[in-house]
């Protein structure tokens, strides 16, 4: 996978939690990724079609998203409940629209679904094409996430 | 801003994701609003502005049964509506995206991630051009 598909997702994702949750993340280094278990408690995962098709997910540990939730919306969040998961897929959506926005810049249209979200210990991600998929971990204060990038080619 | 003068205006807030609604609430809150209504989707946003007196629609674009646009749409199709304001807030910020629903008739496109400024000033923006 050509690594001008791979950075937009990345500046995206720190932008979108700056922007929304005052939040900032460290990414380390992107990794290919070979099994479908989700590095974290909870995962939303949304098509792209395009000139490539494929998907993006999003795995939170439960401390960081709560944290991030906590700032998007000032409340003070226990446990990953349907508020929590509903901003996972929020944030997705977010990150998709900003990464294509991007993608637009350097000649490449995407669109998106509505995205879904899945959670619970041991959660697997079922991206959309067979293509690789990338991981590019983030961590911040509150604890880590994983971005996702799977693509056709 | 001042808050007093929108203490009696009803503003409607659709959007697929409830996190996305209240994020919108807080901001129409801190600048004065009062009276917020929600809707999940198009469909449901539609059968609200039937029934009550709405002054603004702050709508998202992507959403299931009917979307944002389709919404826009039909609310400039009707000869009660077609003058009511609204702002679109959206993670659709292509080019193509602004031009369409500019065409459609909407007032203001905030590009979601957005700051609560910068959702004020679009939302002054209407209220400015429009009188409110």
């Amino acid at each position: 996978m050509d690594v001008k598909f791979i950075n937009p997702f990345l500046n995206a994702t720190l932008e979108v939690l700056k922007t929304m949750a005052f939040m900032e993340a460290q990414p380390g280094k992107p990794y290919l990724k070979t099994n479908h278990s989700a590095p974290g408690d909870v995962t939303a995962i949304i098509g792209i079609t395009g000139p490539i098709n494929g998907s993006l997910s999003l795995t939170f540990s439960s401390t960081c998203i709560i944290k991030i939730v906590d700032n998007m919306l000032g409340e003070n969040f226990q446990e990953i409940n349907d508020d929590i998961k509903d901003a996972v897929g929020e944030l997705t959506n977010m990150i998709s629209g900003a990464a294509r926005r991007r993608l637009e810049e350097i000649g490449f249209c995407f669109k998106t679904a509505i995205p879904t979200v899945v959670s619970g210990p041991g959660h697997q991600i079922k991206h959309m094409s067979k293509g690789p998929t990338i991981a590019i971990p983030f961590d911040t204060l509150a604890g880590a996430f994983t971005v996702e990038v799977n693509f056709n080619r | 801003m001042s808050g007093s003068l929108y203490v009696n205006k009803k503003v409607l807030v659709v959007d697929d994701f409830s996190t996305m609604r209240k994020i919108v609430r807080n901001v129409l809150k801190q600048i004065g609003f009062e009276d917020i209504v929600e809707a999940e989707n198009g469909a449901s946003a539609l059968a609200v502005i039937r029934n009550e007196k709405i002054d603004l629609v702050v709508t998202d674009w992507n959403m299931p049964q009917m979307d944002g646009l389709e919404l826009l749409e039909n609310i400039r199709a009707n000869d009660k509506t077609k003058d009511l304001p609204v702002l679109m807030v959206t993670a659709e910020g292509m080019k193509e995206n602004v031009i369409t629903a500019v065409k459609a008739g909407v007032d203001n496109y905030v590009v979601k991630p957005f700051t609560a400024e910068t959702l004020s000033e679009k939302l002054e923006q209407i209220f400015k051009k429009r009188g409110i």
